[in-house]
């Protein structure tokens, strides 16, 4: 277990209370012009060697993200663009972020907007955490009036200003281009990549868009040193994450770990383990609901970081863990999930728009055991047309669940959806679409 | 990306408050100077909040005269995103995530109290007209499942009872407290908790 003193989020569960006064108690702010002062290639190159790698979900190495802005400030401005458009199902560290920890975030605004030359920063709320953005702007008030942001901010001769921009309550606009095209006052529909936001972002600015949780770990890193970061946790896998763990499990929690903690010493240890037991696990959502699931005989040996998960055909994503156990119908589960992403698929490119409809309604008669049994391959078939197929990674978010799903549960969705409808071609099957074809003979 | 119903009772004009004024002016200087389109989500909630929680499509055409951006920008971002209400709803708006972690945990019993208490059907006022419900997709508080949002906060970790009994205050016209209802600390486990013990004591 990661020692206390390790940990970046003292104020996780809100012992302490989330005010200035006791965010420089725990430590923020303390040395913010300092670090700022030893310079820009200083912070960019301490942030590459501590590996610490995006913790938004994609998992690209910050300091390289940082590296792609533009050396010298342009025409054109740069902008620095928080995404705390939280809504991966099974995610929900950003919120005790903004809510307990909304200091720790600011100094990080701070300093990452001092490296890359911006100005202005934007951070995006959904627009469903109105108490949480509410108490971000409290913090950004009284860091105002304590001139540690705006003209000469932290007593540096540099100007920072932060806003809050509130999403709607679109999935998609998580997505960096998206949350982008969103801030502008637009649909959030996902941009074309490249030209990629490092050079053509907000507005055409050069923009530098990372997750809250990257942004929030910046100070502590700079202040405890790269080393420090790059000692937990095993090389391109380093620092703590703090991982969300729900479903069934006795304590559903946030907790801050160590990277490449093994799965069932997490649940074990922290979230009070499985309902009914260990042995009465079925699959695990190891990052949010669009990584594919892992049944329990890989949950039984993996470590949670980013290579490992891969090596298993999943990912580390958000680190919101899902615990499924044997009371549950798993194709049910992930027809809902399926009806998530129908939900918030944006429409732009059909094979999302179309394909993620057609995935729920197969497995909603999946889950009721009406499909027939060449429409399981039929489900992968839709799901390898979607893969790969889009503009943003929607599409392949969207079509891993269900490709997991299939991976290791087939037989079981098998069993239940195992009649053959050419073969019975007397029984009377009103839903089939190309029922004349069965009566032609050459068709 | 989800199918809207736009009310078809419409109101014939609508123009923002004096006080909504300064809000909207605040909020236009938020964002560089010609690029007030980005204002456009903000200028829908004031909307929103001042017509009762709903935006008429007046209101839709006089946000895109007062930003200079033609009227069809205005209406596409708001059929878009789904936190805009185009149709009338309860004073109390009631969210029910059913996304699969708050499923698995029993969000349905919770659909099942709304449906007791309010109406039938989703987006329908209650009897007394003072509230409605609709289900939607995850609402990020995944480790406090199942819960639900009235208006701008959450309530968490229920159960049918416990939603039969702020439904039953809402009703009365009382506010519950938002919050875990389980009596626990935020996101922290509720038994067993291993970290950060020396700072929760100190």
């Amino acid at each position: 277990m990661l020692k206390d003193q390790d940990r970046i989020f003292k104020n996780l569960y809100n012992d302490q209370g989330s005010d200035l006064k006791s965010a420089i108690k725990r430590g923020d702010w303390s040395s913010t012009k300092e670090l700022c002062e030893k310079g820009r290639d200083w912070i960019i190159n301490e942030i590459k060697s501590s590996e610490l790698r995006g913790r938004g979900g994609a998992g690209f190495p910050t300091g390289l993200k940082w590296s792609f802005a533009p050396k010298e400030v342009g025409s054109r401005p740069h902008y620095l663009v928080i995404n705390a458009d939280e809504s991966e199902p099974g995610t929900c560290k950003d919120r005790d972020i903004l809510r307990f920890e909304p200091h720790k975030l600011l100094e990080g605004c701070m300093i990452s907007s001092y490296a890359i030359n911006a100005n202005k920063c934007y951070i995006y709320i959904r627009g469903e955490y109105f108490r949480e953005g509410q108490n971000l702007q409290k913090a950004i008030d009284e860091a105002y009036k304590n001139n540690l942001l705006g003209k000469k901010a932290c007593g540096m001769d540099w100007e920072l200003d932060v806003y809050i921009h509130y999403g709607a309550g679109a999935y998609i606009c998580g997505e960096e281009t998206a949350l982008l095209e969103s801030i502008e006052g637009k649909k959030g529909q996902p941009r074309l990549k490249p030209p990629f936001p490092a050079l053509i972002g907000l507005y055409g600015c050069p923009t530098i868009i990372n997750n809250v949780e990257t942004i929030s770990v910046v100070p502590t890193i700079l202040r405890k040193g790269a080393k420090w970061f790059a000692s937990l946790g095993r090389p391109k896998n380093t620092g703590t994450k703090i991982y969300c763990i729900s479903g069934n499990v006795n304590n559903p929690c946030n907790v801050e770990e160590e990277m490449g903690i093994p799965l069932k010493e997490l649940i074990e240890t922290h979230a009070g383990g499985v309902v009914g037991g260990w042995e009465n696990l079925k699959a695990v959502i190891p990052g949010g609901s669009s990584m594919p699931l892992l049944p329990k005989k890989i949950c039984d040996t993996i470590k949670m970081d980013f290579d490992s998960l891969v090596a298993e055909k999943s990912g580390l994503g958000t680190a919101g863990i899902v615990v499924i156990n044997n009371d549950q119908d798993i194709i049910k589960c992930f027809a809902r999930i399926a009806r998530f992403y129908k939900h918030e698929s944006c429409g732009q490119c059909t094979p999302c728009r179309e394909g993620s409809g057609w995935m729920w309604r197969m497995l909603e008669r999946m889950a009721k055991g009406e499909a027939s049994r060449d429409e399981v391959n039929m489900l992968m078939d839709v799901t390898k047309q979607i893969e790969g197929h889009t503009i943003c990674a929607f599409g392949e978010g969207s079509a891993w669940p269900v490709q997991g799903l299939l991976r290791h549960f087939k037989k079981e969705i098998e069993k239940r959806n195992n009649f053959n409808p050419m073969v019975s071609r007397n029984r009377k099957i009103p839903y089939l679409v190309d029922q004349h074809l069965l009566e032609k003979k050459n068709a | 990306m989800s199918l809207k119903k736009i009310s078809k009772e419409q109101p014939e004009d609508f123009e923002f408050s004096d006080k909504n004024l300064e809000r909207v002016k605040k909020s236009i200087s938020n964002y560089p100077q010609g690029k007030q389109q980005s204002a456009v989500m903000s200028l829908l909630y004031i909307a929103q909040e001042q017509n009762q929680n709903w935006i008429p499509l007046a209101a839709m055409k006089y946000i895109a005269k007062l930003l200079n951006v033609p009227y069809i920008k205005v209406f596409e971002v708001a059929t878009f995103y789904s936190m805009y209400n185009l149709s009338p709803v309860g004073k109390n708006f009631i969210q029910v995530c059913t996304t699969t972690p708050c499923m698995i945990r029993g969000a349905y019993e919770l659909v099942q109290a709304c449906k007791e208490k309010i109406s039938e059907n989703e987006n329908e006022l209650s009897n007394d007209k003072s509230c409605s419900w609709v289900e939607v997709e995850c609402l990020g508080a995944c480790v406090n499942a199942p819960m639900m949002q009235i208006n701008n906060d959450y309530f968490e970790d229920l159960n049918k009872e416990k939603t039969l009994k702020i439904l039953d205050q809402l009703i009365k016209g009382e506010s519950p407290k938002p919050g875990s209802y389980r009596g626990r600390l935020n996101s922290e486990p509720e038994n067993n908790r291993k970290t950060l013990l020396d700072i929760k004591n100190a």
